[in-house]
């Protein structure tokens, strides 16, 4: 009898506190930068697309909803296609995780309802974006080893001249 | 066998192998770069440190390197040592000081050795902070592309380049840490084998440039097993496929075949299958055009063309057996071909019977390498078997193997035994018309016409057997040349005669026959080998049927009224006016075949065919070994088997058709599966009973389960069609094989070795994986063998009492001709074959045709050439150094499509530059 009478007042009280319920859409909730929301291609500092079509994001995936195809273009790697199925997408993060450009990233957007499915299927050019994301220095080509248009042999970060054949010098 | 001990474990293994490849076979994981069972130890890379321990007592051990060590009886060694294990862990530190950061825009990126051997050796967080080294790259020509940075001086690639394939374009350039692999300077890689650079290298310095354009991840890539079809040696490949693309070839082990190795024109001739060439509907002739047309209004064109008179079929050597045997189940026996003509026809089928009744060895390619005596007469196999002339090369070192076991040094202890076999001479001697690439490690190159050749290989069947036909009018050098050779041949081992029907010459495949018959009085191993043209030549010389001359007369006889071609451009066997006869004389035409040959536009009906990629099927081998190919890819619905095909066109067939067409032990438009295909073929000739065992039959299952045909780890399953639709498809299906088209599967290092899709084991991501597939290193498999030998030396009892039946002719001598010379195919690694062209990096590297002329001929920048049935042809002209006079060589199929030899023909000088030359027809066969 008592249990019963301190429960019913306990819920009474609560009619007191802040409500939880937001008035979704009209109030929007507080998202942090490291939500894991829709997917993204970023873009290196030079404007350049991050992604390098190694399939890193594709493999690591768990219900296997993202796919491309690798293209080159004067030795730089992008992807022909890049295809996300964000009806099968859990927003698990590992793609992101797995990426070594730091070009596939999770948003703090949600907002993607679709009444059709086949919209929720999203192209490259619906995932490109025209900024670096949340990682606003890294270029992968300034640290790899390969020569890219404007970045010659041995002009990446830590890296010698080419070496002379030639010569016999130690 | 010894034991030895690993780690407190007692494992045994065979004396002669060093303690590499003992850890290896016990199952250990030890790291290693510069060691490959194919080309021995040098002790390059440092990274196979294990721990030895000279007795129980010792505590302290030393610190040696594996593959540099021999296994010896009661070794105690440890791979966990923490000393060792921090050597191991400190090596591929400085290795990876200098490697770029480039895995993820690297094609070797999850299939990279150095990648499985850096995780495997623990090394996982990089301490060197300092500028790496760099290295301008270098372009090696449309098959390998190079990108020198990640380079760790293995020195595997120039040992193979060099000193196992012979080549001399690539080389080690510079000094200490600064050294290069590469060419002295840009330019194609010429080798025959540099494609296997990309297997090979243990890291991304040579990669597959082709298979970049349509990269994909080794992990995403359907695998299946399949055999080459660009000549008859028969290697094993894995086809890799996504997508419904082929994206690529891969050597696939055989201990008897190819081994490690893979030819060019095998790895990058696959690009017809991708090709704008290929037939993808059926098409009809309506108004001249070829219309594309549903399947069923095909069937019913066909059934009304089939009222219009009897069928014949014309088969081809690059079909599988099984869809010769669908189409000679449909037609009458007497109007079968094998689409060859008959001098084709005559030289199969002699090879056939020559290798049947040899009472020596049929060797394997890998018991070709250790022949210790070699005789190739008349062929240039380095051209139209390149994996075989791979082989015999390597059977020059017989002389260096026998030096190093009599200094004691052991055969895998690689530079020693080069550097005391520096000295031997191979046992080794071609007799060729052209130079061929054997000629530099032979002991001697002897260069005559295909009938001097046939001259002299029966003089040395003489000398070897006095009751054997003597040689009227032997010139003395040829007597002594003769007899030079018969002595090393006589007093070899091994001794090994290798032939051909290259130049189409009957005498030439009977003189060595003979001599290898001869030489199994001295020893049963005296091996014969007979190189044919095509994938399938065997088993179509075993099949039978008529020769295209045959098909020709009947159907000017009017008694043709359908022709079924399956697969087989009879531009390339046919000359022009024969084609028109036959067009004419044959009111209905059905061409089957996957690749638009140019006779698709004159046919009345064409069907799409599957290729090597797309179907299942089994080829016969040069050797007698029938081997299994198995599908990647799973074409769009048009697209179908050839012999589903003829099995549809049975079924439209209006029943009342006279005589039943095909033998009544055939149901031939019963069959539901290859298995049943494969066992009335079994039935209905007797021959080809044991192809059955080519392959375990599509209701194997491993496990319970089918096999999958893709890594445990595919990505995109979900994703990958939805821009067709979103919805999830079933994975496609094949009932004529036991795999699963998913990653859904059993898959395991002892699969039937007929069946394994790709080389993948825990820790092992590479194609250096093969090690945990195999009994023992270099070994067979540990599924058994792949494929079965149909004749072979095991059978030989009986042999001896079958004699040839009469006594072959030998040619008169050949006697150049002033104003005649005697034209030749020249032998083309690149150009000659049929569907390897089709491949855009194949065709880069055939060079446009040529005129090869003695350099006694008097030079002309072009000549013209009068060919029967070709009219004249104009070529550039071109010297060739030791060619004999009176002789010309010329690329087959690329000046006149069917160009048939030996042909003596008239060579004039070019009209438009010298004096204005008739159009003259002065030539005869």
């Amino acid at each position: 009898m008592l249990n019963t009478v301190r429960t019913l007042f306990l819920t009474f009280l609560h009619a007191f506190q802040a409500r939880a319920t937001v008035q979704y859409p009209e109030e929007q909730p507080y998202l942090p930068s490291r939500y894991r929301g829709r997917i993204i291609l970023s873009r290196d500092p030079d404007g350049m697309e991050r992604c390098v079509a190694c399939n890193l994001c594709a493999v690591a995936c768990p219900v296997d909803c993202i796919s491309l195809q690798k293209t080159e273009e004067n030795g730089r790697w992008y992807p022909e296609f890049f295809r996300i199925n964000f009806s099968r997408c859990i927003f698990c993060g590992f793609c992101e995780e797995a990426c070594p450009t730091y070009a596939i990233q999770l948003t703090p957007d949600f907002e993607m309802s679709e009444y059709a499915r086949p919209n929720l299927v999203y192209e490259k050019e619906d995932l490109l974006i025209n900024g670096t994301g949340k990682y606003p220095d890294y270029s992968f080509y300034h640290v790899a080893g390969i020569s890219i248009p404007g970045k010659d042999r041995g002009k990446a970060e830590r890296e010698r001249p080419p070496v002379d054949l030639h010569t016999l010098l130690p | 066998m010894i034991t030895f001990q690993l780690d407190g474990q007692s494992c045994s293994t065979r004396t002669d192998i060093n303690l590499l490849q003992a850890c290896l076979e016990a199952g250990a994981n030890l790291p290693y770069f510069c060691w490959h069972p194919e080309l021995g130890s040098v002790g390059a890379c440092r990274q196979c440190a294990v721990k030895q321990f000279s007795g129980p007592e010792d505590k302290t051990g030393r610190i040696v390197m594996a593959c540099m060590t021999p296994a010896t009886e009661g070794a105690l060694i440890s791979i966990d040592d923490a000393e060792a294990k921090e050597f191991r862990e400190g090596v591929i530190e400085w290795m990876m000081v200098n490697h770029p950061h480039d895995c993820p825009v690297c094609p070797e990126g999850g299939e990279c050795h150095l990648q499985d051997m850096t995780v495997m050796a623990g090394h996982n967080t990089r301490r060197y902070r300092f500028t790496k080294r760099t290295h301008r790259n270098q372009d090696l020509g449309p098959f390998i592309k190079h990108e020198m940075n990640r380079c760790i001086a293995c020195y595997r690639c120039v040992r193979f380049y060099r000193d196992y394939a012979g080549g001399d374009d690539l080389a080690v350039l510079g000094a200490h840490d600064n050294v290069y692999f590469g060419r002295a300077e840009d330019g194609t890689l010429e080798n025959a084998f540099s494609g296997n650079l990309v297997e090979l290298c243990p890291t991304g310095v040579f990669t597959d440039k082709p298979f970049s354009e349509t990269y994909t991840r080794k992990w995403d890539l359907r695998g299946a097993p399949s055999v080459c079809v660009h000549c008859a040696v028969g290697c094993n490949t894995f086809v890799n496929a996504r997508e419904e693309k082929v994206r690529r070839l891969l050597n696939r082990y055989n201990d008897e075949v190819n081994r490690y190795v893979l030819c060019d024109r095998g790895r990058f001739g696959h690009g017809f299958v991708n090709a704008a060439s290929r037939l993808n509907t059926p098409l009809c002739l309506s108004d001249e055009q070829p219309t594309p047309v549903p399947t069923q209004a095909a069937m019913a064109q066909f059934a009304r063309m089939a009222a219009s008179g009897p069928i014949a079929g014309i088969a081809s050597s690059r079909a599988s057996l099984e869809t010769c045997f669908s189409l000679r189940s449909l037609v009458d026996p007497d109007l079968f071909s094998t689409g060859q003509t008959q001098q084709e026809q005559t030289c199969t089928e002699l090879a056939y019977a020559l290798l049947r009744d040899h009472p020596g060895a049929i060797p394997t390619l890998h018991e070709m390498e250790s022949a210790d005596a070699v005789l190739i007469l008349g062929e240039d196999a380095s051209a139209t078997a390149p994996r075989l002339a791979l082989a015999v090369r390597q059977s020059g070192r017989q002389n260096a193997f026998l030096a190093a076991d009599a200094a004691k040094v052991p055969r895998w202890m690689d530079a020693a035994v080069r550097t005391i076999g520096s000295e031997t001479l191979s046992s080794l001697f071609v007799v060729s018309p052209a130079p061929t690439d054997l000629d530099g490690i032979a002991r001697d190159a002897i260069r005559a016409v295909p009938d001097n050749a046939a001259r002299l290989g029966f003089a040395i069947w003489h000398e070897l057997d006095p009751t054997a036909p003597t040689v009227p009018d032997l010139k003395e050098t040829e007597a002594e040349q003769a007899n030079r050779i018969a002595t090393v041949l006589a007093a070899a081992k091994k001794p090994l005669v290798v032939s051909g029907m290259q130049y189409g010459s009957i005498a030439l495949m009977q003189a060595a026959a003979g001599i290898a018959r001869a030489l199994t009085r001295n020893t049963s191993e005296a091996g014969l080998s007979l190189v044919l043209p095509d994938c399938n030549s065997m088993g179509l010389a075993m099949m039978g049927g008529a020769p295209l001359e045959t098909i020709i007369a009947r159907a000017k006889a009017g008694a043709i009224g359908t022709l079924i071609i399956i697969e087989n451009d009879l531009t390339r066997r046919l000359d022009p006016p024969e084609i028109v006869d036959l067009l004419e004389a044959v009111p209905n035409i059905v061409l089957i075949d996957h690749t638009a040959t140019p006779l698709w536009q004159n046919a009345n009906l064409v069907l799409p065919a599957a290729t090597f990629s797309e179907d299942t099927g089994t080829l016969i081998s040069q050797e007698g070994r029938a081997q299994r190919f198995f599908p990647a890819v799973f074409p769009p619905a048009p697209i179908q088997a050839s012999w589903r095909w003829v099995q549809d066109l049975a079924r439209a067939l209006p029943s009342k058709q006279g005589t039943p067409a095909s033998p009544a032990s055939t149901n031939l438009s019963e069959w539901k599966n290859l298995d049943e295909v494969i066992a009335d073929l079994g039935k209905e000739l007797p021959v080809f009973a044991k192809i059955i065992n080519a392959a375990p039959d599509a209701s194997y299952r491993l496990n319970g389960q089918k096999l999958r045909s893709q890594t445990y780890r595919a990505s995109g399953r979900t994703v990958i069609r939805s821009y067709i639709s979103v919805r999830d498809q079933p994975p496609p299906t094949n009932s004529d094989t036991p795999f699963s088209s998913s990653m859904e599967g059993a898959y395991r290092t002892d699969m039937p070795a007929a069946l394994v899709p790709h080389l993948h084991a825990p820790a092992w991501n590479s194609v250096q994986a093969l090690n945990r597939f195999q009994q023992e290193i270099g070994g067979p498999l540990r599924g058994g063998e792949a494929g079965i030998r149909l004749f072979s030396s095991a059978t030989a009892e009986g042999k001896d009492s079958v004699q040839p039946s009469s006594a072959p002719d030998i040619p008169p001598p050949f006697i150049p001709q002033p104003d005649t010379v005697l034209l030749l195919p020249e032998a083309r690694l690149f150009g000659g074959e049929e569907l390897s062209m089709f491949s855009p990096p194949l065709a880069a590297r055939a060079p446009p045709p040529d005129l090869r002329l003695p350099t006694s001929a008097a030079l002309q920048p072009r000549m013209t050439l009068h060919l029967k049935g070709y009219g004249p042809k104009t070529l550039p002209v071109r010297h060739l150094a030791g060619l004999p006079d009176g002789v010309a060589l010329c690329p087959p199929h690329m000046v006149a499509a069917a160009f048939r030899f030996p042909q003596i023909v008239r060579l004039t000088p070019d009209p438009a530059e010298g004096e204005g030359e008739g159009e003259g027809e002065g030539e005869e066969t």
